[in-house]
Parts: structure tokens; sequence; C-alpha cells
């Protein structure tokens, strides 16, 4: 091999590690700025605490008001996600024909696109004002128009996925079971929809994990009290949109400055475990149909 | 009652086939809304003059030019890094572990939530390298927001390119970074360019990691360096819709905000399926 190759060679995996240093830099960053947070309150009545009060004397940092509402607002989203989206994604691999895939799969991608500005902008001045008088509330800046919102934005990014999965699948699966007598129908329930199972169950999990990460959506539509959920009418303040609206206030290097890290922290650990859970399952699932790990 | 087979098959198509549309029409909703009330909000000083009467008159001049900086910014620092990366875990990495560890950590990467990279912009660039609020702290934390993306875009579409295309090159008696760079990458281009462009999209519209590393919700100047803080579009959405006086006349310019940026993503991403399509005849 020429030298020149082998610089190449070892520029490139220099290079490759650039992701790693990232992630472990991420990582770092949110311990070495998070914990002193730990140190004031203590790890468990920071995460279970029930009351956030980052500003009053004494301060409390307890952040279970912030993640209940992730919670709800991802679960509510997916409700509305999931069927839409899977559903998307079977009429486009099952029925659509040549012409209309070429067709529908680029819009999807598109509106998968669209930033997350634009959703909240569009739930905050349209779908708000909208849910408030269809429900006759005070606010309609509220959980569940959080979660309609976040819904909407997750339809692309679970069709394109669950997409995606169904694609792999082998023809031969499906040619096996018409020469079985099945319909198409039949087909797509007992073969089709079983094989691509798990691919499709990663993309429901990699949809919660990318819902629970949205900020602007949330920080605009679901109001922003910082209490535990009652209803899915009540304005929430999830984990995220905590980070980004009270980033500013915090004075540098305080205490409310690090709680804001350690908040970071727990979102980054549960989209962690969400995202390993989704690789988990996507590597199983590739195994299983006999293909490229 | 059991259900005829050909009638299971029609109602589950229907069902299918409600589930399209009702992704369609939310969605198609959405934009028909931002344009029939952005496009009133449209002239050329909207384009080009700077926010006057803190925010009520004038234009959006700065926040376009800041979101266009952002973007450039984000897409030097990512795109070198990223397909150099896939370059490498397809062409010369050997399948062991430490690619896997490489892989794993892009995927993870790739489902950390945006807010969390500001968070890291905010301590690493902003404070430690003492970049402050600005453009290049900015980009850095974009770029390596949409790093992830563009790392899988062309490694997908690197190691898609056919073996036998490598083996005819090298046969030819090229090396292998020739081959790299007259074979492997012009077959892989389509998948590499739709990345980048999904890139540019991305980067254009995130709002939460510029929020603490390079956004200024009022300037009544144009950026002058990498070093100067910045408007952008989304975030200049998001102080409309929570700051001011008068939110009915913010509203407005916010609609108008929100088209440009809508046109800006739908743009150059029916750009990268348009270049995408007509590679794909020339590669077959």
């Amino acid at each position: 091999m020429k030298i020149s190759e082998k610089i190449y060679k070892n520029v490139f995996m220099v290079v490759a590690f650039s992701s790693l240093i990232f992630l472990t830099g991420i990582v770092l960053v949110l311990f070495i700025e998070g914990l002193p947070a730990f140190s004031v309150t203590g790890i468990l009545s920071f995460i279970f605490g029930k009351s956030w009060y980052p500003t009053s004397t004494p301060p409390e940092f307890g952040i279970m008001p912030l993640i209940s509402a992730s919670f709800v607002v991802s679960v509510g989203a997916m409700l509305f996600a999931i069927p839409v989206g899977i559903g998307s994604a079977l009429y486009i691999h099952e029925i659509a024909g040549e012409k209309q895939k070429m067709f529908l799969k680029p819009i999807i991608e598109l509106l998968g696109a669209i930033p997350s500005i634009i959703f909240g902008f569009f739930g905050m001045v349209i779908v708000a004002p909208l849910v408030q008088k269809v429900f006759n509330l005070s606010t309609g800046q509220c959980a569940f128009t959080g979660a309609l919102i976040l819904g909407v934005m997750a339809i692309p990014v679970v069709c394109s996925i669950a997409e995606d999965a169904l694609s792999v699948v082998p023809k031969s699966f499906r040619e096996a079971s018409f020469a079985l007598g099945a319909n198409r129908w039949q087909t797509l329930l007992k073969v089709i929809i079983p094989a691509a199972g798990s691919g499709i169950s990663t993309a429901i999990v990699l949809g919660i994990s990318r819902v629970m990460g949205e900020t602007m959506t949330v920080l605009l539509v679901t109001g922003g009290a910082a209490q535990i959920p009652n209803s899915i009418f009540s304005p929430v303040r999830p984990m995220t949109s905590t980070i980004a609206a009270e980033m500013g206030e915090a004075a540098v290097g305080g205490v409310h400055f690090h709680a804001l890290f350690a908040i970071g922290l727990v979102l980054f650990m549960i989209t962690l475990v969400l995202n390993m859970i989704a690789e988990y399952i996507g590597r199983k699932y590739r195994v299983k149909l006999g293909l490229d790990v | 009652m059991m259900i005829k087979a050909v009638n299971a098959q029609k109602l589950g198509f229907a069902a299918l086939f409600a589930c399209i549309i009702i992704a369609l029409l939310v969605l198609g909703s959405l934009i028909y809304f931002i344009f029939s009330n952005g496009i009133s909000s449209f002239s050329w000083t909207f384009f080009t003059d700077i926010p006057r009467k803190s925010m009520t008159a004038g234009g959006v001049g700065p926040a376009i030019i800041g979101t266009i900086y952002l973007v450039l910014g984000s897409i030097i620092v990512s795109v070198p890094l990223g397909v150099i990366t896939a370059i490498y875990l397809c062409e010369y990495s050997p399948k062991n572990v430490i690619v896997n560890i490489i892989r794993l950590s892009v995927n993870n990467l790739a489902g950390v939530p945006s807010v969390v990279f500001g968070l890291f912009g905010l301590a690493v660039f902003v404070k430690l390298f003492n970049f402050h609020v600005s453009i290049l702290s900015g980009s850095l934390t974009l770029g390596i927001l949409i790093l992830p993306g563009i790392i899988s875009a062309s490694y997908e579409a690197i190691i898609a390119v056919p073996q036998s295309l490598r083996e005819a090159s090298y046969a030819l008696g090229a090396t292998q970074i020739q081959t790299i760079g007259r074979i492997v990458l012009p077959s892989a281009l389509p998948g590499i360019l739709t990345g980048i462009i999904l890139g540019v999209g991305r980067a254009a519209g995130e709002t939460a990691p510029i929020l603490f590393t390079a956004a200024t919700f009022y300037a009544r100047s144009y950026p002058s360096s990498i070093m100067s803080d910045t408007m952008a579009l989304p975030y200049h959405i998001y102080v409309l819709m929570t700051e001011g006086t008068k939110p009915e006349i913010q509203k407005m310019i916010a609609y108008g905000c929100a088209l440009i940026l809508l046109i800006l993503v739908l743009a150059v991403s029916a750009i990268a399926i348009y270049l995408r399509q007509r590679q794909r005849r020339t590669y077959g």
C-alpha cells in the first residue's frame, strides 16, 4: 500500500471517531453541569419531588411535574400517530400503485422536514383556540393540544420508518402466502405485518423518543404550569420546554442553572434507553429476516 | 358472524386509505393556513428591511440572513465529518468492535433531543471555548446536531454501491482512494446529497439548539462577523409569539416568517428529491 493511501486511511479513522467524541462530550457536559444540582437537593428528591419552584425562596427543585408532563404529552401523541402513521405506511406499501408511491413517499418525506417551530406556531394560533372553543376550556394551551400537535408531527417519522420496515420483507413471503390462497388483506395481516412487526415497533419507539425530545412545539402549545397534570386539559410544562424557557433567566453556575442541566441529563437518559431499545429490536428484526446486520 | 374475506379486505383497505387521507389532510391544512395568512406580509421591504418599532414594523432581513449563515456554517462543520466517517465505516474499517461502537454512537447521537444539543453548545462553545453567543457557536451546535443524519445517509448510499463496481476499478489498476473518489462517491452521490439537503432543512428550522448559543431576539443590524450573535427565522417566530406588546400585529409578522421558513425547507427538500430521482436514472 502506498504511503498516501495509508495517510488517507488513518485520517479517515480519526475523523470517524468524531461522533463518538461528541456523544461522549454531551454525556460528560450533562454530568459535569448537572451533578452539582443533585448535591444540593439530593437525587431522589430531585427526580421524585413534586414541586418545581426554582425562583422562590427557598427554591424547590422537584421535576416529577415535568417528567409526568413529558409522559402524558408523548403518550397522547403516540395514540394518534401510531394508527395514522402505520396505517399510512401500510397504504403506501400495499395499496398504492407505483405512480402513487412516487408521489406519496416524497410528500411524506417533505412533511417530515417541516420545522417544529412551525408546528408550534400553527398549534398556538389555529389549534389551541379551536380546542378551547370545542371543549369549552379556560385556555386551549394544554396537554391535549400539545399531544395533538406532537402526534401530527410524529406521523411522518412513524410512517417513514414503518414503510422502510415493510419494504425489506422478502417478496417470497408474500408469494408463498398468495400461493396458499390468501388474499392481499389476509397476507398483509397474517404475513407481512408479523414479519415486519419488530421493524414497526422500532418506528413506534423512535417516534416516542422523538416526541419526548420536542421542545419548541410544547413550549408554545402546552401552557407552562409546572404541576402534575390532573386531566388531559391541564396546562403542563414538559422537561424540554422547562429547559428552553428558563435557561435565559438562570444565573450561570447557580443551582437553577445546574438543575436545568440535570433535567437535560434525565431527558437524555430516557431517550437513550428508548433508542437502545429501538436499536436492539431493529437488530433482532434484521437477523430474523436473514438480512445483513 | 364471519365477515367474508373479500369484504374484510375492502374494509381494511378503506381504513388504510382513511389513514393516509388524515395524514395528508392535517399536514396539508397546516401548509394552507401558513400560506394563506403569511402571504399578505410579503413585500420587498419585509425581506430586506430590519425590524422596526419593537418588531411591529419593518422587515425580517437580519433573521433571513442569520438563518442562511447558520445553515452554511452547520453544513461546513458536518459534511466533511459526516461523509468521511461514512467512507471509513464502509470502505476501510475492519468489521469489528470499534465499528460497532461508532455506529452505536451515531445512532444514539441521532436520538439526542435538540434542546440537549443546545445545552452542550452552551457549556462547550459558549462558555468553555469562549465563543460567546455567536454564529460560530450556533453553527457548531447545529453542525453536530445534523451530523448523525449525514453519516447515516452517506453510509446507506455508499454501502449500496455494488461491490462489482469497486472490483472492476481495482482490476483496472486504480488504488483504493481513486476507487472511492471516482467510482464509489459518484455512485453514492444522490444518497449523500439527500442527506445533506435534509440536513439543510433541519438546521434551518431548529430553534432549541440556537436558543442559548446564537440567537438574539432583536437586532437593528445585520450580523457583522461569525462572532456576532444573530437573529434567525425560527427563533424570531418564537419571540414574536411570546414577547412584545402588540400580539395581533406580531402574529401576522410571525405568519410571514413561518411562510419564508416553510418555503425554504420545502424547496430544499424538493430539490433533494429531484436530484435523487435524476441520479437514480443515471446509475440505475
